[in-house]
């Protein structure tokens, strides 16, 4: 209970204060100390070292003075200024010898580990996950590899105070379901992501990013549950558009597909851990794949938009400039192309094209979707030459007519192909059906590479790409 | 140190699996094809079988191998059906 009266917030730390605390004497007033109930000495001052009283004073500054009637403030002075002070109290000579004003100090509700002490008090009681206790021998890094939690990498530990800090990284409540996990049909709420972002090594800045992969991903077009259980190589690739790959400093360029950036590296991860750890979808359980790849511990990038002759793969998938967007895309391995010597568009769509053919086998046609990442210097020939997106994916379309004589099982003595019914002589097979082509712009300024990332049984079969925007 | 459980933290349920049938005599037999290739082939040759048996055989088949199949489909089969044969891979 704060008293009616004068009151006054202050702490030993800062030297403003220490300069009022004989002025402090001279008044009827009850001082309040953030950092040492021992000052100002003699004062008998109240201890606010847990700072409730600052909190609900709303104290910016030390020292403050206030005026309490009724449980109500009514008035305030910051910092140390005479005039104001004595217009205040209503006292005159206070202070003798002083300056005249002084500024006051940060109140220490302001420092940053105050805010987070409380932030992360604050969501504390809103989890509901079991705890975990580990005995005091305990290694925590191998008490969660013991308990089945990892994907084969070390894991952070998700303590209550992390996963707390971790939640504030979004604004939907720990308890919202944000969807339903395969293989066992689990619903998974923002706290169980928190947990396992937590675990995957993510900042809290990432989560909404998380969030949103982890809804693309339970889709029933993405169908991450087949995609965990094929034999297939392929995982969900997560490609991130918009201002949030700025904020959170994702990489689009050099090496964008590969390691050291602790975004791209930690939010795919995340992802795959909430299917195995929430939807029980572990290698070797449901997890059927023959070989699997190494992008299935994570594979997430960002697009680099500002460089693309393009306009971006969430625009083309109908995202509003300026909104954030993930896009998933059943993923097997990266694949170079090579081409050093095309300067022309039409030389280096026929070099794609003629990669492009061999994803899954070469005599396959519309069984599997692909994405092409295009890099800087094979875009700048695009660029170069006035071609759109759109003029690209026809002209790779138009290359990639295949002739079915060269598809059908047996041609080139090589059984696997397509059925002769489909394979009329004379005629051309599409390589991939319509949308089941995605290009994209990403990597470093030097080299005439760009990749292939094949797909995996395409559309209603098996996985449609599902863009979704990133929220809050 | 107290952890956070990352898991869904279900109790797995054991059901114990339905008595095997001594014999197909007089039992409705299913065919599922899960939509992999040459499955309808396996099926075709044990439906064959089982004709040559005098035993008689309903046909179904998943839209697609990728997915779980639909809850219609599998309430149709276990209302129909007292013994089932699925053709699971290529």
């Amino acid at each position: 209970m704060i008293p009616d009266g004068l009151v006054a917030v202050v702490k030993r730390a800062c030297p403003t204060c220490e300069l009022v605390a004989p002025v402090l004497g001279e008044l009827d007033v009850t001082v309040y100390s953030q950092d040492d109930p021992t000052f100002p000495d003699g004062l008998g001052a109240r201890d606010d070292r847990d700072l409730e009283v600052s909190f609900a004073l709303g104290i910016d500054t030390v020292p403050t003075l206030l005026r309490v009637e009724e449980g109500e403030v009514t008035g305030r002075v910051e910092g140390w200024d005479r005039a104001r002070w004595e217009a205040f109290t209503g006292t005159t000579g206070l202070g003798a010898g002083l300056p005249e004003w002084r500024p006051g100090c940060g109140s220490r509700t302001h420092d940053p580990e105050v805010v987070d002490q409380r932030l992360v008090a604050a969501t504390l009681g809103h989890l509901r996950a079991r705890q975990v206790e580990l005995g005091a021998a305990e290694d925590e890094i191998e008490a969660m590899y013991a308990r089945g939690w990892s994907d084969g990498l070390p894991l952070v530990p998700p303590t209550p105070e992390r996963v707390a800090r971790m939640c504030a990284g979004t604004t939907r409540a720990p308890g919202d379901v944000v969807a339903i996990v395969p293989p066992d049909l689990v619903e998974c709420t923002v706290e169980k992501v928190a947990i396992n972002a937590v675990m995957a090594g993510c900042r809290p800045e990432y989560l909404p990013v998380v969030l949103a992969a982890l809804e693309a991903a339970c889709t029933d077009e993405f169908n991450i549950h087949g995609l965990l259980a094929t034999t297939w190589f392929s995982g969900p690739l997560v490609v991130v558009n918009g201002p949030v790959t700025r904020a959170i400093g994702m990489n689009s360029g050099v090496n964008a597909l590969g390691p050291g950036n602790r975004a791209n590296a930690t939010i795919g991860r995340a992802l795959q851990l909430v299917v195995r750890n929430v939807g029980g979808g572990r290698p070797g359980g449901v997890d059927r794949a023959t070989l699997g790849n190494p992008g299935k511990y994570t594979f997430c990038f960002a697009e680099d938009e500002a460089g693309s002759p393009w306009e971006s793969l969430a625009a083309e998938r109908g995202v509003p400039a300026g909104t954030s967007a993930v896009t998933l895309f059943a993923g097997e391995g990266v694949r170079g192309v090579v081409d050093q010597l095309s300067r022309a568009p039409e030389s280096l769509t026929r070099s794609f094209a003629a990669c492009l053919r061999t994803v899954g086998h070469p005599k396959n046609v519309f069984i599997w979707d692909a994405m092409l990442v295009v890099s800087p210097e094979h875009a700048r020939v695009f660029r170069e030459a006035g071609w759109t997106k759109a003029r690209l994916r026809d002209e790779l379309h138009a290359a990639l007519q295949l002739p079915a004589e060269e598809l059908v099982h047996g041609a080139g003595g090589i059984a696997e192909g397509m059925p002769e019914w489909l394979c009329e002589p004379g005629s051309t097979l599409a390589k991939f059906r319509d949308g089941g082509l995605l290009i994209a712009h990403a990597g470093g300024g030097a080299g005439l590479f760009s990749a292939i990332i094949g797909g995996w049984a395409s559309g209603a079969v098996g996985s449609e790409p599902v863009t979704r925007e990133v929220g809050a | 140190m107290r952890l956070l459980d990352p898991t869904s933290e279900r109790d797995d349920t054991r059901r114990e699996r339905a008595p095997r049938p001594p014999g197909l005599d007089g039992l409705r037999i299913g065919l599922l094809d899960i939509g992999k290739p040459r499955g309808n082939v396996f099926l075709d040759r044990v439906a064959e079988h089982l004709a040559a048996r005098g035993l008689t055989v309903e046909r179904f088949r998943k839209p697609t191998f990728t997915k779980p199949a639909p809850v219609d489909l599998r309430h149709e089969i276990a209302t129909k059906c007292d013994v089932v044969i699925e053709a699971l891979a290529d």
